[in-house]
This record gives C-alpha cells, sequence and structure tokens, in this order.
C-alpha cells in the first residue's frame, strides 16, 4: 500500500494556497468599471512602450459589432467615432473582466483533461487486453480519481457562465440572438438551436456523467477482481464490455465537448478536425502523467515490479503521441492557411498578431522538443529524461489550451505571466495531486486477478 | 584458410534460444545463426553489437529534409517564382508550411532507402549474389546455428546435441 508522504502534501496544499492568493489577485486586480479598464489598457499601452494599433482587434470582434460592420455600413458609419469608441470601450472591459475568469478555465480544463485522457488510454487497455500496462492500472485509476472532482469543478464554472457570471462564452449573451438588439448577430442566430445555455448544460450533464460512471465502475471492478478467487475472470469481462461501450461514448462525447467548451468560445469559428486535435493533446498529456507518477512512485521505493521496459512503453507512447497531436494541429493550421478564407483564418490570424511567442513555442515544446530528445530507443528507458521531456510536454500543452481559449475571451490583453495565470495552474495542480495521490492510498498498487498479469510482470523487451 | 563449422539444426526458435544462450555460456564461439524470420533477442542472445543504424537513418533524414528545403527553395522562388493561392512568393519562410509535406516526405524517402541500401551493403548483399545459408532449409522451417570447432570435436557434438539440435553436421568453411 502507498502511503501518501507528508511531504508531498505539504507541497499540494502549498500549491493550492499560493494558486488561491494569485486567485483572489486576479478577481480583486479585475476592474469592475469601464473607466478602470480604461485605465489598465493605458497603463499596459505604456508600460509596453508602444500602442497597439486599436483598429486591429475589430475584424474579429466577438461582441458581433463586426457583422454590424458587414450588414450595414452605412448606419455603422454615421454611429459616429463617439459611439463605437464607447462600444470598444465597453468590449475591452468585458475581456479584462474575463482574464481571472478565463485563467482559471484554463487550468480547470488543463486537469481535467490530464484524468480525461488517462481515463481512455486506461479504457484502451482494459479492451484491446493489454499485457504490458497491467501493472500500472492502478496509477491510472489514481489519476482518473481526479475526473469526478475535476469533471464538476469545471462543470460549476460551466453554469457560473450561464448565469453571466463572466463572459468567457460571449456567445451566451443574449442580446446577441435579439433581432431587435444593436448587437445582433445573425450567424449566431442561425446556430441557436445547438448553441444555447439550456441545451449545453443538458449535454455538458451527459458527458460528465458517462465519464464519471465508467471510471468508477471500473474501478469497482478492479476492486472486486482483487479479491475475487484465482481464475474467476467475471469481473474482467465485465470490465471489457464497459470499457468497449465506454471508448464508443468517449469519442463522439469527447468531440462534442470540445465543440462545446473550447471551439464555441470563438463562435463563428468552426474546425472538422477540432475533436481529434483536442483528443491527441489530452491524451499526450494523459500518458505523460502517468509516466510522470510512475516515476515518482519508483523513485520512492514503491512498484518495484515496473521495469524499464513499461516506461520505454509509456515514452514510445508519448514520442508517438506528440507526433500525433503535431499531425492534427498542422493538418488544421495548413488547410486553413492554404484556403485563406476570411471566416476561418480570422482564427489564426488573431493568434499569430496577437500571441505569436507562445503561439509559436508551444509548437517547439510540444513537437521539436519531444521529437528530438525521446527518438533515441535509450534515452526513451532513462527515467530523468522521461520527466524532462515530460514536464516541457505538460508545460506545452498548458500553453496550447491557453491559447485555444484566450484569445477567444481576453483577445488582445492576454497575460501569461501574471498571477492569475500562475496562480490558477498552482492551485488545480495542488488539488489535483491532492485527489491523485490521495486515491493511490486507497487500494494496492498492483492489481490482482487480471489473467495476463503474468505477462505484464515479465514484460521484457 | 579453411576451417571447420559444426552446423546444428533446430526446429524451433525457443529452443534455438536456448540453445544460443547455452552454448555462450560454455565458451564456444558462434560464427553465425541461420533463421528463416527474425527471432526477437537472438542479437542480444548471440552478443552482438547494437546496431547504429538508428544513426545513420537520423542523418539520412536529415539529408532528406535538407534536400527538400533546398529543392523547394530553388523550384517554387528562386528559378520559376510561382504564386499559388495568392501566398507570396518573395521568401521561402513565407510558403514554408506549403512545403511541410513535401519536407515530411522527403525525409521519410532519404531515412528508408538509404537505410535499406546501407543495410545491404553492410549485409554484403547485391542483386544475383549466391545464397550464403548453408541448407536451403533455413527460408523455411528449420534454424542453424554455426559453431567454431575448437579442441574436442566430439565433445562439442554430443554437447549441441543435448541443446535440443535435431541434426548436426560438420562441415568446412572456406
Amino acid at each position: 500500500m502507498y502511503k501518501f508522504s507528508k511531504k508531498l502534501k505539504t507541497l499540494s496544499f502549498a500549491l493550492m494556497i499560493a494558486g488561491f492568493v494569485g486567485i483572489v489577485w486576479g478577481f480583486m486586480n479585475a476592474p469592475s468599471t469601464v473607466e478602470q479598464a480604461k485605465e489598465i489598457v493605458a497603463k499596459s499601452h505604456d508600460s509596453h512602450g508602444s500602442g497597439h494599433g486599436e483598429a486591429t482587434t475589430h475584424a474579429d470582434e466577438k461582441s458581433g459589432h463586426g457583422e454590424v460592420k458587414v450588414d450595414d455600413h452605412a448606419s455603422e458609419a454615421s454611429h459616429g467615432e463617439e459611439g463605437h469608441s464607447a462600444a470598444h470601450d465597453e468590449h475591452v472591459f468585458h475581456q479584462l473582466q474575463n482574464r481571472p475568469w478565463s485563467a482559471l478555465y484554463v487550468a480547470i480544463f488543463f486537469f481535467m483533461m490530464l484524468a480525461l485522457g488517462t481515463l481512455a488510454f486506461y479504457a484502451i487497455q482494459q479492451v484491446a487486453q493489454a499485457g504490458w500496462s497491467i501493472v500500472l492500472f492502478r496509477v491510472m485509476e489514481g489519476i482518473t480519481a481526479y475526473l469526478p472532482v475535476g469533471a464538476v469543478i469545471l462543470f460549476v464554472f460551466l453554469v457560473l457562465s450561464g448565469m453571466h457570471m463572466n463572459h468567457v462564452f460571449a456567445w451566451m449573451d443574449p442580446a446577441l440572438v435579439d433581432p431587435t438588439s444593436p448587437k445582433y448577430d445573425h450567424l449566431l442566430d442561425a446556430k441557436k438551436s445547438y448553441l444555447n445555455v439550456p441545451f449545453f448544460l443538458i449535454r455538458a450533464v451527459i458527458y460528465i456523467a458517462g465519464w464519471i460512471w465508467y471510471r468508477q465502475y471500473a474501478r469497482k471492478r478492479t476492486l472486486a477482481l482483487d479479491n475475487a478467487q484465482e481464475g474467476d475472470i467475471k469481473q474482467y469481462k465485465k470490465l471489457f464490455g464497459a470499457s468497449a461501450a465506454f471508448l464508443v461514448f468517449y469519442l463522439v462525447s469527447e468531440s462534442m465537448m470540445s465543440w462545446d467548451w473550447l471551439m464555441s468560445i470563438d463562435h463563428h469559428w468552426f474546425s472538422t478536425l477540432y475533436g481529434w486535435y483536442i483528443f491527441a493533446g489530452m491524451f499526450v498529456s494523459g500518458i505523460t502523467t502517468i509516466a510522470l507518477i510512475t516515476i515518482y512512485l519508483k523513485s520512492r521505493g514503491y512498484m518495484e515490479y515496473v521495469n524499464d521496459s513499461h516506461l520505454h512503453d509509456l515514452a514510445k507512447f508519448m514520442f508517438g503521441f506528440s507526433v500525433f497531436w503535431t499531425y492534427l494541429w498542422f493538418s488544421q493550421f495548413m488547410l486553413i492557411w492554404y484556403a485563406d478564407i476570411p471566416e476561418e483564418v480570422t482564427y489564426y490570424a488573431q493568434r499569430f498578431d496577437e500571441i505569436k511567442g507562445l503561439f509559436l513555442g508551444m509548437i517547439v515544446m510540444n513537437f521539436i522538443f519531444p521529437v528530438l530528445v525521446l527518438m533515441n530507443s535509450d534515452y526513451k528507458r532513462l527515467p530523468w529524461f522521461i520527466v524532462m521531456a515530460g514536464i516541457v510536454v505538460l508545460i506545452g500543452h498548458y500553453i496550447d489550451v491557453y491559447i485555444l481559449i484566450t484569445p477567444g475571451s481576453v483577445g488582445e490583453h492576454w497575460k501569461f505571466i501574471s498571477p492569475e495565470v500562475i496562480g490558477s495552474a498552482l492551485f488545480f495542480l495542488g488539488l489535483f495531486i491532492f485527489v491523485v495521490f490521495t486515491a493511490l492510498t486507497k487500494a494496492p498498487l498492483k492489481v490482482k486477478g487480471n489473467p495476463f498479469m503474468k505477462e505484464s510482470e515479465q514484460f521484457h523487451y | 584458410m579453411s576451417s571447420k563449422v559444426i552446423q546444428a539444426m533446430y526446429n524451433d526458435d525457443d529452443v534455438l534460444m536456448s540453445a544460443v544462450k547455452e552454448t555462450k555460456s560454455a565458451h564456444h564461439h558462434i560464427e553465425e545463426v541461420y533463421t528463416p524470420f527474425p527471432v526477437h533477442g537472438l542479437d542480444k542472445a548471440m552478443g552482438l553489437a547494437p546496431t547504429r543504424i538508428a544513426i545513420t537513418a537520423f542523418m539520412y533524414g536529415l539529408c532528406g529534409l535538407s534536400f527538400a528545403i533546398w529543392m523547394t527553395n530553388y523550384m517554387m522562388i528562386q528559378d520559376w517564382p510561382q504564386d499559388i493561392g495568392g501566398k507570396p512568393s518573395f521568401a521561402w519562410i513565407y510558403n514554408m508550411p506549403a512545403f511541410v509535406p513535401i519536407m515530411f516526405e522527403m525525409t521519410v524517402f532519404f531515412a528508408a532507402h538509404l537505410m535499406v541500401i546501407t543495410f545491404y551493403m553492410r549485409s554484403r548483399l547485391w542483386p544475383f549474389k549466391e545464397a550464403e545459408n548453408p541448407d536451403p532449409r533455413t527460408t523455411d522451417d528449420m534454424f542453424v546455428m554455426e559453431v567454431a570447432v575448437e579442441g574436442n570435436e566430439k565433445e562439442l557434438t554430443s554437447f549441441l546435441k543435448k541443446t535440443g539440435a535435431v541434426e548436426i553436421k560438420v562441415t568446412e568453411k572456406h
């Protein structure tokens, strides 16, 4: 049995406290009036030393007055300078108000995604009846223990957004689908039957309930298998069936989840392979987390039966799925870049104009770095190499999630190195460590009763 | 100069593997093993040096990548600048995303083909070369281990019999 070490527990609480301070700072410093927002923008422009062109964001504004411009150009011109700049100020005000919320959402989603990616990996191992990975099942179950916590927190966040506590999801603004409103957005109105708050929340409940159900069911089955008589594989067969059914549900729900929770933030934009792209990032991050926690437990003297062939396989998955993620990222990027259709390309144009450093840096971290570091077969067996690559990959995918969310919710006033972004990450990292390692203490670190256990113990490549 | 070798035949790869390990630990010199299909872990059991083909593959891949960059730049930018889809062709970097598939394919093409050629050269294989395997059955269902005869031939023969060989032949090797 694993014992949650005092040091690690203290660390997790320290992270949560430090993170909480950062989050509170973010909310305290968010503007509560348009005037304060103007002040913040003026200040940040001064400190940047150069004025961002005021006009740059207007092409793809979320609040819909970009649409008005196209539909009714004459009336927009007659609004005059004053009316327009007031609307702009309010827009910036909402964006700045979104900053702490958006930072929170990135962290909530990212750590939920680690658990969900691991759950998918776990289900695949069950369905494939893989021999090698059985000794790692308890680590995966420990990580997925975060899923009920993380997914419920995420749901609470979505409910708060639905109650207009924040404007991360700009489409939730009822004025946008009100034909009498000056902000009326007919494109969004056409999507109303899918993108509306009640249906959005109902869908979220369905996805989350399905995932949590499988997680709890699988956990119960493997615990029952631990106590089953030798040769009794009834529980094992039940788990096999449930895992296969879950994978079908997961592939559909994951894809729809990515449209709902991420793609809808840029609600005029759509991409058909978005779901796969999110899946790839989720999967590689989940596998990396499994590798990191396994190496940690091994370094603490647990799991002596995990040999370097197991680590080698995990590192191969990290390598392979990093390439797979890049493949999907690039497929999405290149088609949109090549076709250069305005309604599509604004998505990348905005990211390229406003957040270029992170946008390109993330590709280096998620592709070039793992490819070069993990290419050599011998390096895949060195724990410190896997840890180094793993940390970079996880930070890279954190930035990826940040770039998926922030340009749509905050726009050009993003700030990555800021107390609220780092605080949110630290808080949920602390919570993640606390929940995962608490779950690891609840059951022996090695499952019993799996018919392929011997193969996993003797796994040698 | 020719030397005497014993060819021990096996009909199962697991038996062969344990025979190789036993022969190794009895300090007999294994000259070569012929198998109809790749046997996992045989190279380690025989004590062969690890292959360096991975390093060559990496270098060939880099050559392919460089070649693709040079080729796309020469064809599409320098020699006959082409405006496709309104993409500016003033510099290679502006069109780089369009060239990524070519860069990828060239990397794979160079790595794969040059690796095969390297492998043939290192293995001394070329078209119409006469087969080196001592028994045609090694391409069907038999495994042959060749052990150099040093000292007592009879003792070695009985030792190999014990390791599970189904047939033993003593021949001169050139």
